[in-house]
């Protein structure tokens, strides 16, 4: 019998109509676990370096993770994985909701989608019945729009279903895809599903995951329970009331929004308004906020509320959570989060990702500001900054026009531009658009996360620890009760926190190039850990302090899957998984030199002290000076197959 | 007499439609105990629709496939007596249209699925529901209710005499036994 996971794949091929369900070798589970793991394993094995995104060999896979289904709180994200358009890298996306759940009680762990539908269609699946069904009536739908009419027309409102919009079916490269409760937005995975004209997947289940040692697991549970109940009535003093908290960062109820508009920077990643937030903001705001929220809501067999049912007069309802509340304001340079709220029902219905879509709009702003789009290239723009941001999402969803050039992302558009317009990207890493943020000093443990983080994506990656030296007051008290450093680490990392901030212990040379990799291997591993089990982030890799922990992971493993690791095993499993999803990037040709954060990124910068720090990271992960993982490391970590393809080709030498 | 009342209460305003209650509830009720999910065969059921704001958690009960008692409050008990009475199937809130009449069978076998309240040796603090219910949309109450003393017949102390003796299992074994060489 499996435990945890089903144990089963279903293989779609939607160039010949071919449906197979796949039983996996549980070998698989041991060495990748699920999720991210098990799909980084799949690309690597059956798509090779000259597949481009937009092929009918590249694959979209729709995964849940190890521990989904199972009565952990929290486990049910999906993570998808394909080839971005954006970069031609590995891009794995992930989100909540009830739709990976439902999966795992279909029978599956995945779906792997290839090939090329000659027409729209959308998948239903129900248990043991796979369709391929006929999606023409919904060209043009959407993302919500499309899940409702597909449940609608199946007469199953149990149906949870996945979705793309207009931004999907037209191929924009930071196209999303949807689920009522969760969006799988960065590096473009909707436009894949787009190409292959995958319109949705609908899923129905109503079968049994078993769990190992059903006692012990529950009893796991329930410890995490008190847990998350403890962290939500205890927030952590003397940071902001935004990371304070477990979750998604709490935007959808907390109202200050100090921290956020404060240190990101606005417009095109061009400036902070330090300040701007005040007593009569935050009276104005709040109300906007409550007028609109109708209710907070969780994803699956979760109590922490991150997201909320926004309703706009005269929009189509829509469900948000997060910082993409204020991204759309910040890049636009308005200063009312009613705007915000309204043109995220357009964007979440089109379905575009949160972050990159307000840059790209905000970049041809100041294109157009400065001469470099005209009238000839913008008919009809309007002068009002809102309109503005309407005006750009409606041709860029649709591809009309200059939406067309926009829609492929900053980095291809400031290319197709020219006449300089290279210049105005400058807040993109590996081609991708990153978070807002520009600031002072450069910091030597983000340095490392932004350049070398294989998921192109900081806020995907980063968590544990605070993010600025904590009061001098508190971080004795701080450091009694955190059970979550790993084994070895206790003192180092307390430590840390505990002399952050005196005097000489500040950025950048402090803390010490090795402490940096430490600590920023801690925060990755986790992120790795949540993404293969299919555990929310929010209660795990990504606030302080977190239920979920390197001392209680290994027991939901063993518990619920009937794989008995310990912390060691885990931690390995995790290095494992993290050096194959970075050896299908380097196969596709990233090298160190694409490893860098937008130069502005920080004003004070050290080229050399950099160097050093790179050097130092690439060591401590076993990657040689281009940040190739070396044949040591890969044997180590039982992936000599790796090595031998990366001889193969010549990327490195027999040794 | 008083009678212990068991109670699951229901706050429309506070469920968000996280389905934990399934998750809880199915676990509870797998042989052996938890030892695996299906919210198929759950006892409660959260009918949600995330675009119309609607959150209804709704358990199957003994004389209805279903039970629920209207806005704000929802007192979904396990009451014999139930307000709408014995054997009626249409209850206050939903009418005849409810949408719970046929969703509470287990997926195998169509038998009809029932709240037993997570009747346990030791008895739970409060059934796994509640338990895991951390946004108090469920709430377990027990009260003492008032009940007349029920007299018990001639025959029936009889048998109540046995069932003291040998128990449930052994009367009802000997009862039916009997009845086949009938």
């Amino acid at each position: 019998m499996r435990y945890a996971e089903t144990g089963k794949i279903l293989e779609v091929d939607l160039s010949t109509g071919n449906i197979e369900k796949i039983e996996v070798d549980p070998k698989w589970t041991e060495s990748y676990l699920g999720g991210l793991g098990t799909n980084a394993k799949i690309l690597w094995d059956r798509v090779p370096p000259e597949v481009e995104p937009f092929s009918p060999e590249n694959l979209l896979i729709f995964s849940a993770g190890l521990l989904v289904s199972t009565p952990a709180p929290a486990a049910n994200r999906t993570i998808i994985t394909s080839l971005s358009p954006q970069n031609s890298l590995f891009a794995y996306s992930i989100m909540g909701g009830y739709w990976a759940p439902e999966l795992k009680f279909a029978g599956y762990d995945k779906i792997v989608v290839r090939g090329k539908s000659p027409d729209w269609v959308y998948l239903w699946i129900n248990n043991d019945k796979v369709e391929i069904r006929d999606a023409r009536h919904l060209q043009g739908r959407s993302t919500y729009e499309t899940a409702e009419a597909i449940r609608e027309e199946l007469k199953e409102p149990r149906a949870q279903v996945v979705s793309i919009g207009l931004a999907g079916e037209n191929r924009v490269f930071f196209a999303s895809i949807e689920t009522h409760r969760g969006s799988a937005s960065r590096l473009g995975l909707g436009a894949i599903m787009g190409d292959k004209k995958l319109k949705a997947i609908a899923v129905r289940g109503t079968k049994d995951i078993n769990i190992a040692r059903p006692l012990e697991f529950i009893n796991e549970c329930n410890k995490v329970l008190e847990y998350i109940n403890y962290r939500l009535n205890n927030p952590i003093p003397g940071v902001p009331p935004i990371l304070a908290y477990i979750g998604s960062p709490q935007e959808m109820a907390i109202h200050d929004e100090e921290w956020h508009l404060d240190s990101f920077a606005w417009g095109n990643a061009r400036y902070r308004r330090k300040g701007f937030w005040n007593k009569e903001v935050e009276k104005r705001w709040a109300e906007t906020m409550e007028s609109v929220r109708k209710r907070l809501i969780s994803c699956y067999n979760c109590p922490v509320r991150c997201a909320g049912i926004i309703e706009v007069p005269g929009l189509p309802t829509y469900i948000l959570k997060c910082f993409t509340k204020l991204t759309y304001v910040m890049a636009a340079e308005v200063d009312d989060l009613e705007f915000g709220f309204q043109i995220l029902s357009r964007a979440q219905h089109y379905g575009v990702d949160g972050f990159t879509a307000p840059q790209v709009m905000a970049f041809a702003v100041e294109l157009y500001e400065n001469g470099i789009l005209t009238d000839s290239d913008m008919e009809g723009f309007p002068k009002d900054k809102k309109e503005r941001f309407f005006w750009l999402l409606e041709r860029i969803v649709r591809r009309q026009g200059i939406g067309d050039v926009l829609a492929d992302g900053v980095y291809w558009a400031a290319r197709k531009i020219g006449k300089g317009a290279e210049a105005f990207d400058h807040n993109t890493i590996k081609k991708h658009e990153q978070v807002p943020i520009k600031l002072g000093m450069l910091n030597p443990i983000y340095y490392i996360m932004w350049s070398t983080g294989e998921k192109a994506n900081i806020t995907q990656i980063e968590g544990q620890i605070p993010q600025a030296p904590l009061p001098k007051e508190i971080r004795e008290e701080f450091v009694k009760d955190w059970i979550q450093i790993p084994t070895g680490k206790e003192e180092r990392f307390k430590q840390f926190i505990l002399e952050w901030g005196e005097e000489g212990k500040v950025f950048p040379f402090w803390p010490p190039p090795d402490l940096v990799c430490e600590l920023v291997e801690w925060q990755e591993i986790m992120h790795y850990i949540d993404d293969s089990l299919g555990l929310c982030a929010g209660v795990s890799s990504f606030p302080i302090k977190p239920p979920y922990h390197i001392h209680n992971l290994p027991l939901f493993v063993s518990y619920g899957a009937g794989l008995d690791v310990d912390e060691n095993e885990l931690w390995k499993i995790a290095t494992r998984v993290r050096n194959l999803v970075r050896a299908n990037n380097i196969r596709r040709g990233l090298r160190r030199e694409d490893e860098k954060p937008p130069e502005d990124h920080w004003k004070k910068r050290f080229p050399e002290y950099e160097k050093k720090l790179m050097d130092e990271y690439y060591r401590y992960r076993g990657w040689n000076l281009e940040g190739i993982p070396t044949k040591e490391t890969l044997e180590k970590l039982d992936l000599g197959y790796v090595y031998e393809d990366f001889v193969k080709r010549g990327i490195l030498k027999e040794e | 007499m008083k009678r212990k009342v068991k109670i699951l209460k229901i706050d429309l305003d506070k469920c968000m439609g996280c389905r934990a209650c399934e998750v809880a509830c199915a676990a509870f009720h797998s042989n052996p105990k938890y030892s695996n999910v299906n919210p198929a065969r759950s006892r409660i059921h959260v009918f949600r629709n995330e675009l119309k704001n609607v959150f209804v958690p709704v358990k199957a009960s003994f004389y209805t496939s279903a039970e629920c008692a209207g806005r704000p409050i929802y007192m979904i008990n396990d009451r014999p007596q139930s307000s709408y009475g014995d054997g009626i199937s249409v209850c206050g809130f939903c009418g005849a249209s409810c949408p719970s009449r046929d969703i509470f069978k287990e997926p195998d076998s169509g038998l009809p699925l029932k709240c037993d309240m997570c009747e346990d040796d030791p008895p739970l603090d409060e059934p796994m529901c509640a338990k895991w219910c951390l946004v108090d949309a469920i709430t377990y109450e027990e009260r003492e209710e008032e009940i007349e003393e029920e007299k018990l017949e001639e025959m029936e102390m009889g048998v109540q005499a046995l069932i003291d003796r040998f128990g449930w299992d052994k009367v009802l074994d000997a009862v039916y036994r009997m009845s086949k060489k009938e």
